[in-house]
């Protein structure tokens, strides 16, 4: 569903991505972990065109992302982004957030893009927060709204960008309640987190990059026991025993 | 003391140059916004030319004197046969000056918007100009309107450059009456009365909806 073929990418002189090969299937859930600088946000933004990659072959949904006669619009209907920051938009009230690509991108009427708003709201479980604004919620009932605002587009792929690390501790488990009953639902879903305890839990496979480059794509019990590349070796037990 | 009958002997003259001053500032206002907003969009745009021509304007314009536009759209223009009313040139003259010092303000302010609220919006599907108008925009103005009303009370003021051209308005009436009473400071005091009844409920105003749409964040 998404492909990878020797992708590279470049700022300046500064190689962010190196000779990247990743295949995603249907219905997988892969959490992408490394340190910090690594690529791994960069990586997660090419796959909905938030950043171009400069060489190699990028394909989700059978769609060439990377080619210019692409229409990115029509493609980004089918791939939800839940961001670090949230990212609602604050001069609209959370069921507005929710609507507003319904009504303007699929043409649903206001009605029928309500009824779909308050259902992913019940789902995340916030429905009385409906006529809330951003400001009036906790972070944690922020970012399910930003799930619910992603999921109402009815994707078939979500993108998560270290959706829990602007959250207070108590408030992550919420978040990651909400992404873990996506995940059983058989939503692919692509994670860029810290949270070791969500992806042994729910990940079909870890991808561990480090200065551009996969260095491990095995499956959570593997990469936990014994990661076989000395960097994840070292990156695991720095997260691990902080 | 003041001598009111200056004020009252002419008083149809102090009217009809307020009245004009409103006009010219009205049209002026409406005229600089849009234009102002084009060249913001322009400069922000995701595309090269529009970009130029957005940054050239504004650079020009704003580090010329409004003076010497006015001379320029007055005078030069008849050069090819375009020969347009003091009034008009004047209009045309303070609208083409104050979009430039709008078109800064907003592009400040839309600059100001956090970039992950566009990110949001075009991952989501919508298109460059949805993700401005519906989601940028509404919240780039609350930003934009104190500097957006401080230009607007100087179109107001500026617009007494216009007696150059003898457009009529409020500047150009004080002169009339006083080179014909031979009177100066009453008549300049008076002249400063009228401009302020315009500009003082235009600064109250940006005032009170300043504050109207911080609470409403």
């Amino acid at each position: 569903m998404i492909k990878f073929e020797n992708v590279h990418k470049h700022y300046g002189d500064f190689h962010v991505l190196n000779d990247i090969n990743l295949e995603i299937n249907k219905g997988e859930v892969v959490v992408i972990i490394g340190p910090s600088g690594s690529g791994k946000s960069t990586l997660l933004r090419c796959i909905n065109r938030l950043e171009t990659i400069s060489e190699g072959l990028l394909e989700v949904n059978g769609v060439v992302v990377n080619d210019k006669k692409v229409n990115i619009n029509e493609f980004r209907k089918n791939v939800g982004m839940v961001f670090q920051h949230f990212n609602l938009y604050p001069n609209k009230t959370v069921l507005e957030n929710i609507m507003l690509a319904p009504v303007k991108v699929l043409n649903k009427s206001k009605e029928e893009a309500k009824k779909t708003a308050m259902y992913y709201l019940e789902k995340v479980g916030i429905p009385e927060k409906a006529n809330s604004y951003p400001s009036q919620l906790s972070g944690g009932q922020q970012q399910r709204v930003a799930i619910a605002r992603g999921l109402a587009m009815s994707p078939e792929i979500m993108l998560f960008d270290e959706p829990t690390s602007a959250l207070d501790p108590e408030m992550i488990g919420e978040v990651l309640d909400v992404m873990k009953a996506l995940a059983r639902e058989g939503m692919t879903m692509v994670v860029v987190t810290h949270e070791m305890g969500f992806a042994r839990e729910v990940a079909d496979r870890i991808i561990f990059i480090d200065k551009g480059q996969i260095l491990e794509d095995t499956d959570p019990t593997e990469f936990y026991n014994e990661p076989k590349d000395e960097r994840a070796r070292l990156f695991l037990s720095r997260i691990l025993n902080h | 003391m003041l001598d009111f009958t200056i004020l009252s002997e002419n008083f149809d003259m102090f009217l009809e140059g307020f009245i004009n001053t409103l006009y010219v500032s009205f049209l002026a206002l409406i005229g600089s916004f849009v234009l102002g907003a084009i060249l913001a969009i322009f400069r922000i745009a995701p595309i090269k030319p529009l970009n130029w021509i957005g940054t050239i304007y504004v650079e020009f314009i704003r580090n010329i004197p409004l003076l010497i536009i006015l001379f320029f759209i007055f005078t030069g223009l008849p050069v090819f046969e375009i020969r347009l009313s003091g009034f008009v040139a004047g209009t045309l003259a303070l609208m083409i000056y104050t979009a430039a010092f709008i078109a800064e303000a907003i592009r400040a302010g839309i600059l100001s918007v956090p970039k992950g609220q566009m990110e949001a919006a075009r991952s989501s599907g919508l298109t460059y100009t949805q993700a401005m108008l519906q989601v940028i925009l509404p919240q780039a103005i609350k930003i934009v309107i104190p500097p957006l009303g401080n230009q607007f009370i100087n179109l107001v003021k500026n617009s007494s450059v216009l007696t150059i051209v003898a457009a009529g308005e409020l500047m150009y009436q004080g002169d009339l009456i006083s080179s014909r009473t031979f009177v100066t400071f009453d008549v300049y005091i008076f002249v400063a009365v009228f401009y302020l009844i315009i500009t003082l409920p235009l600064s109250l105003g940006v005032n009170r909806l300043e504050k109207r749409l911080a609470v409403s964040n």
